[in-house]
């Protein structure tokens, strides 16, 4: 019988001889990633249970991307208890201050996964790193510390659910419209505890950066991972970046699925998730009158260059409506770089937004951008939940960068062809 | 494994944000983080329940972030376990990693009203309703192996007890 990719991933790091769904295994993990807050709680547990030394000092990253810029008293203590921690452990990859980039992006520019790999992190974006062929999913502090003991997870093994994509996406259609619609039609909790595999003739026609902000949203259908059999774009980018390619693994063809989803990507148009759910998604021409005070564009969904580039190509030339605060996140030094370079920076500056240091910041409601009651924002990143973005009582609109910009200039949301 | 306490309903997809706020996460000290336990479904909350007391919820339970805190915030509060329709997978994990029984039924939501008591028997599988006419609901018996990281108390104290094993065995 057939594997599908993911369960070739698991049973090559289990040393295992065969594998179906439901299994419990024991599998060998090739990168552990904690931030600032997930990660004090992983040392503490870690020295608890006795550790001394990790693993392997080169498998386990440590980025302080969430409350950074320290935003408090508390959260310097935070980032100061991973900072001694990867010097004790003479950690190869932790980053902070002005080598640090959130997370989710920082990891695959610096070609630290690769496909094939089994990635195990303390943030339930991990599976971003499916859309380079790799095993990546999300776990709590304690299941970090126990990987980073004894370099091994215990993984139940996902159905695998098969998302087959079709035809050629729109000017303004991304991935972040291809996962919203899906999430909108499966449900926040359509993909509990499954692998989401992206598959098709559509998959050619999404750069990597697409596939990057779709499977990090497989979470927000409650999946375990997502993932895309690598192709030649996947595997130029990891040459370039990491310098090798990693196991390049398809699924076979009478890999065992347990259901099928077909999404017409020449049909779709920009989706709009209203809150307080992802999946409470609407087409852009459905959305109505909606006005809004912010607008955020960032997070390890849609802060890669080519979001800004998107954003820019809109912005150019025009201002963020009377009112309305603009802010424009660059996810990395990398990416921060570029966007100077190529000028974005100078357009987002003429258009009156504000330009953040790369953090995970407002997304997750932590600092640089939060709202006050009763408060409507735009934002590029993933969650829309109650109070996500601040006030209980506050609203988070999720859209791509394009929706994003043209909704920053006319105040309301809106889709670019209204500009 | 019995849990004897009073119902606190919630809905489906009660997610992170709402059990532990991201604004209360620079605090990693677990016994601090009981305070705001579902915080922004009710302020109060924390001052209305007594040790024991349960969370009944219907689908997708702690859906959103793999923040810990959640978690640990409803087993500092004092609250015995969660019962809910279903869980998201992440907080299944840091539950039973952080040795919070939590149990799936499909029934207890409809059939018991807020502020009743419950019993929840976790080795033998069943809830009973006390009070009115005493309904008893069967629920799936928690797999073995994490039954075992419950016993001896999450992931963590599984592990120590399982490297000190070896160590004796070898």
């Amino acid at each position: 019988m057939g594997l599908t990719i993911t369960e070739k991933i698991l049973l090559r790091h289990a040393d295992l001889t065969e594998i179906r769904p439901g299994m419990l295994v024991n599998a060998r993990v090739d990168v552990a990633l904690g931030h600032d807050i997930t990660a004090p709680i992983a040392i503490a547990e870690f020295r608890k249970a006795g550790g001394t030394k990790v693993f392997d000092p080169a498998k386990v990253v440590l980025v302080a991307d969430h409350f950074t810029p320290n935003k408090d008293i508390l959260s310097a203590g935070q980032v100061k208890i991973l900072r001694e921690f990867a010097r004790e452990q003479g950690l190869t990859h932790y980053y902070e201050g002005g080598r640090c980039g959130v997370e989710h992006v920082l990891l695959h520019e610096k070609g630290i996964v690769v496909p094939g790999d089994v990635v195990i992190g303390a943030d339930s974006h991990t599976c971003t790193y499916g859309a380079l062929g790799a095993f990546a999913t999300g776990v709590g502090s304690t299941d970090l510390a126990a990987v980073m003991m004894t370099g091994e997870a215990w993984l139940r093994v996902p159905e695998s659910m098969e998302i087959v994509l079709k035809g050629r996406p729109g000017r303004w259609v991304s991935g972040k419209d291809v996962i919203l619609h899906v999430i909108g039609r499966i449900g926040v909790d359509g993909a509990l505890y499954k692998a989401m595999e992206f598959k098709g003739d559509g998959v050619s026609a999404l750069s990597l950066a697409d596939r990057l902000t779709m499977a990090n949203m497989v979470i927000e259908a409650g999946a375990k991972s997502g993932i895309f059999a690598p192709d030649a774009v996947a595997e130029a980018y990891v040459r370039e970046r990491a310098g090798r390619t990693g196991v390049l693994l398809d699924s076979d063809p009478d890999a065992r699925y347990i259901s099928r989803l077909e999404v017409d990507l020449d049909s779709l148009e920009p989706q709009v998730a209203f809150p307080h759910l992802p999946s409470n998604t609407r087409g852009i021409r459905d959305v109505g009158n909606v006005p809004v005070d912010q607008v955020y564009i960032g997070s390890c969904t849609n802060g890669r260059i080519e979001d800004l580039r998107i954003a820019a190509s809109l912005l150019k030339g025009r201002k963020a409506a009377p009112g309305l605060r603009l802010i424009v996140v660059p996810t990395t030094p990398e990416v921060y770089g570029m966007a100077l370079r190529e000028g974005l920076l100078e357009t987002f500056l003429a258009a009156d937004a504000v330009i953040g240091p790369p953090t995970c910041g407002a997304c997750l409601g932590g600092h640089m951008g939060i709202l006050a009651e009763g408060e409507r924002a735009v934002a590029t990143t993933n969650r829309n939940f109650v109070g996500r973005m601040g006030h209980p009582k506050s609203e988070v609109y999720l859209a791509n960068p394009a929706v994003a910009a043209a909704s920053a200039v006319l105040g309301r949301i809106a889709g670019p062809d209204e500009l | 494994m019995k849990f004897r306490g009073r119902v606190w309903k919630f809905g489906d997809n009660v997610d992170t944000d709402v059990i532990y706020p991201a604004r209360h996460m620079n605090i990693h000290d677990p016994k601090q983080m009981g305070a705001h336990c579902m915080e922004d479904a009710d302020p109060e909350f924390v001052r209305k329940i007594r040790p024991g007391d349960v969370i009944v919820a219907g689908e997708n339970f702690g859906c959103g972030s793999s923040r810990e805190h959640a978690p640990i915030a409803i087993r500092e509060a004092g609250l015995s376990c969660v019962v809910a329709r279903s869980f998201a997978r992440i907080f299944y994990r840091n539950a039973f990693n952080m040795g919070l029984p939590i149990f799936e039924s499909a029934e207890l939501w409809d059939r018991v009203p807020e502020g009743a008591e419950i019993e929840v028997d976790g080795a033998a599988g069943t809830i009973r309703i006390l009070g009115g006419e005493g309904e008893t609901l069967a629920i799936q018996p928690i797999p073995p192996f994490m039954m075992e990281l419950l016993k001896d108390g999450g992931l963590m104290n599984h592990l120590a007890k399982k490297r000190s094993a070896g160590k004796g065995g070898a």
